[in-house]
C-alpha cells in the first residue's frame, strides 16, 4: 500500500552553498540519497552540516547550486502540491479561526469552502482539537498551535510531508508527547516522512533511517538503519545503543 | 474588559458569605462608583474647579465663563440651530478630504508595500511632501484653488493623505514573511498571498493610520476654516472671541472635542469588528 502511494524522492549529487562574508561556505556537497515510499527518514548533523536546507531544497523553497532533486521520477521545480512543509513555528494566520487555518491549504489550491473545510474538520479531530475548530491561534498554547499547523499540513493530503524541527520550540512534556503524536501520525497516513531535527532521541524515535549529514568538508553522509518494532519504546537496551551508536557519530561518546 | 469588570466583584462576593444582601448591594454600589471615581474623577475635578473658580470670581469670568454658561451657549446653538449649519459644513470639507485620503492613499500603500519599484521611485518626493508643513503650503493652495472649498478640502486631504499611506505601506511590509512562505509552501499565487496573508495583515496597521488620519483632518479642519471661511466649526472659534462671545467660542471648541471622540471612537469599533482576532485593539 505505501509504495502505491507513491511519493519515492531521489536525490542526485545535490549541492549547495552560500556565501558568508565574501567567502563560499559549502553546506551540501554532492549528497546523493534514495528516500523510500511511505518511509520516516530522519536527518541529523551539527548546525550549519545544511540539514535544514536539504529540507527546504526538497520543500522548493530553496534552489540547489548543483544536482538534482526528482519524485517519483519527476525533477522538481520549486514547490509542488504532492509535498507539505511543517515549521518548527506553527505560522498560523492569525485572523483565521482554527477551522479557517487548517482548510487554508485546500482552499489556496481552488477547493470550494465546504469541502476544505469537511476535510479540514477531519484532520482537525485527528489532531486531538475536535473542540477548538472556532478558537483564534492566540489563544492557543504552543503545542496547540504546532497540532493546527500539522492538520493543516496533512489536510492537503500529501505524498511527501516536510517538518523542519517541528518540536523544536515545545517543552520536554509536551515534545514527547507530539513525538508519539507524529509516529501514529505516520502510521495512519501512510506518507513519506523527512525530518529535520537535532534531539538524537526524537530521531531513534521516529526514524526508519537517520541521514547523519556530515559538518567537515570531505565527511560523509552516513545512514543509520533503525531497525526496532513500534510504537518504540525509549527505555528499551536497544533503543539506548542507538542512541549511544549515534553520540559517537557527533563524537560525544 | 468591560466584562471582566462586571464579573470580578460578583465572583469575589460569592465566597465571602454571610453577609446580607443589602449590604452586598451597597458595596457593589460603592465598588461600581470608586471605579467611575478612580477614571473620571481627575476629569471631573477639573471641570468643578472650573465652575468654582469662574463664578466665584478667582478668574476673570469673562474670559472663562463658567461652565453652565458654555453649556447654555452650546444648548442654544444646537437646539436653536445656530451651530447645526457651522457642523454640517465642517464635516463636509473634513469628510470629503478623509473619503478622498482614504480612497487615494489606501490603494497607494499597499501597491507601494507590494512593489519595490514604485516604493522606490516615489519615496523621496513623498518624503520631501511629507516634511513640509501643510499648513505652510495652504497660501500655495489658495493660489492655485482660490479661496473658497476646493483649497479648504484640498489642505486637509494633503496633511491626511500621509499618516494613512505611510502606516498602509509599514503594515504591508511588516507582515511576517514566514507566513508568506507558508502561503508560497501550499501554491498560493502572488494575487492570492496578497488577498489572504497580505492585505488581513495589515489592517491593524492601516487602522492606525485611519486614527491618526482622522485626528489630522479635524485639526486642519480648524486651521484652514480660521483663515477666510465665513462659516464652520473653526470659523465659528475665531468669530465668536473677535466679538468678545466667549461663551460661544467655548461651546464651538466643545463641539470640536466631541467630534474628534465620536470619529476615534467609529473607526475604534469598526476595528474591533473587523480584528476580532486581535487582542491590542485599544
Amino acid at each position: 500500500m505505501a509504495s502505491a502511494r507513491g511519493g519515492e524522492v531521489t536525490i542526485r549529487d545535490l549541492s549547495k552553498s552560500f556565501s558568508l562574508g565574501g567567502r563560499q561556505l559549502a553546506v551540501l556537497r554532492s549528497l546523493n540519497l534514495d528516500i523510500r515510499s511511505g518511509e520516516c527518514l530522519v536527518i541529523v548533523g551539527a548546525s550549519g552540516s545544511g540539514k535544514t536546507t536539504l529540507l527546504r531544497i526538497l520543500a522548493g523553497l530553496e534552489r540547489a547550486d548543483g544536482g538534482a532533486v526528482a519524485i517519483d521520477g519527476r525533477e522538481i521545480e520549486g514547490v509542488g502540491e504532492e509535498r507539505a512543509v511543517i515549521f518548527q513555528e506553527p505560522r498560523l494566520l492569525p485572523w483565521l479561526t482554527v477551522l479557517g487555518n487548517v482548510a487554508f491549504g485546500l482552499e489556496v489550491r481552488g477547493v470550494p469552502k465546504a469541502d476544505a473545510e469537511k476535510r479540514a474538520r477531519f484532520y482537525i479531530a485527528l489532531v486531538g482539537l475536535a473542540e477548538f475548530g472556532d478558537a483564534y491561534p492566540r489563544q492557543l498554547s504552543g503545542g496547540m498551535a504546532q497540532r493546527v499547523g500539522i492538520a493543516r499540513a496533512l489536510t492537503v493530503q500529501p505524498e511527501i510531508l516536510l517538518l523542519d524541527e517541528p518540536l523544536g520550540a515545545l517543552d520536554a512534556m509536551t515534545k514527547i508527547s507530539m513525538q508519539e503524536e507524529l509516529a501514529r501520525i505516520w502510521n495512519e497516513e501512510n506518507v513519506t516522512m523527512v525530518v529535520v531535527t537535532h534531539d538524537l532521541e526524537e530521531a531513534i524515535y521516529l526514524a526508519d533511517r537517520v541521514l547523519i549529514l556530515p559538518k567537515e568538508k570531505g565527511g560523509a553522509a552516513r545512514l543509520i538503519e533503525i531497525d526496532l518494532p513500534r510504537p518504540r519504546d525509549r527505555s528499551e537496551s536497544r533503543f539506548v545503543r542507538y542512541r549511544e551508536e549515534l553520540l559517537r557519530e557527533f563524537g560525544l561518546h | 474588559m468591560t466584562l471582566q469588570h462586571i464579573e470580578r466583584p460578583i465572583g469575589i462576593s460569592g465566597h465571602d458569605g454571610g453577609n446580607g444582601f443589602g449590604s452586598e448591594a451597597l458595596r457593589l454600589a460603592g465598588r461600581t462608583s470608586a471605579r467611575i471615581l478612580s477614571r473620571y474623577g481627575v476629569l471631573l475635578g477639573f471641570l468643578a474647579l472650573w465652575q468654582v473658580a469662574a463664578s466665584s470670581g478667582w478668574v476673570n469670568a469673562a474670559v472663562l465663563p463658567p461652565i453652565d454658561a458654555i453649556v447654555a451657549a452650546l444648548w442654544k446653538g444646537l437646539a436653536g440651530g445656530g451651530l447645526l449649519g457651522d457642523i454640517a459644513i465642517s464635516l463636509q470639507r473634513a469628510g470629503l478630504a478623509f473619503a478622498a485620503a482614504v480612497i487615494v492613499a489606501i490603494p497607494l500603500g499597499l501597491i507601494m508595500g507590494q512593489v519595490r519599484a514604485v516604493e522606490t521611485a516615489l519615496d523621496p518626493i513623498l518624503q520631501l511632501f511629507r516634511q513640509t508643513s501643510a499648513l505652510a503650503l495652504y497660501p500655495v493652495f489658495i493660489l492655485l484653488l482660490g479661496l473658497g472649498e476646493a483649497s479648504k478640502v484640498f489642505v486637509i486631504f494633503w496633511a491626511t493623505l500621509f499618516p494613512l499611506l505611510l502606516n498602509t505601506i509599514s503594515g504591508v511590509k511588516e507582515v511576517d514573511p514566514k507566513l508568506l512562505e507558508m502561503a508560497r509552501v501550499y501554491g498560493a499565487r502572488r494575487l492570492t498571498i496578497f488577498r489572504r496573508v497580505v492585505l488581513p495583515g495589515a489592517v491593524p496597521s492601516i487602522f492606525v493610520g485611519l486614527r491618526l488620519g482622522a485626528t489630522t483632518a479635524l485639526l486642519l479642519l480648524i486651521a484652514s476654516e480660521m483663515i477666510g471661511a465665513n462659516k464652520g466649526i473653526g470659523f465659528q472659534v475665531m468669530n465668536a472671541q473677535y466679538n468678545f462671545q466667549i461663551p460661544l467660542m467655548f461651546a464651538a471648541i466643545v463641539i470640536l472635542a466631541a467630534l474628534g471622540l465620536i470619529a476615534n471612537q467609529a473607526l475604534v469599533g469598526l476595528q474591533r469588528r473587523l480584528c476580532r482576532w486581535s487582542s491590542t485593539v485599544g
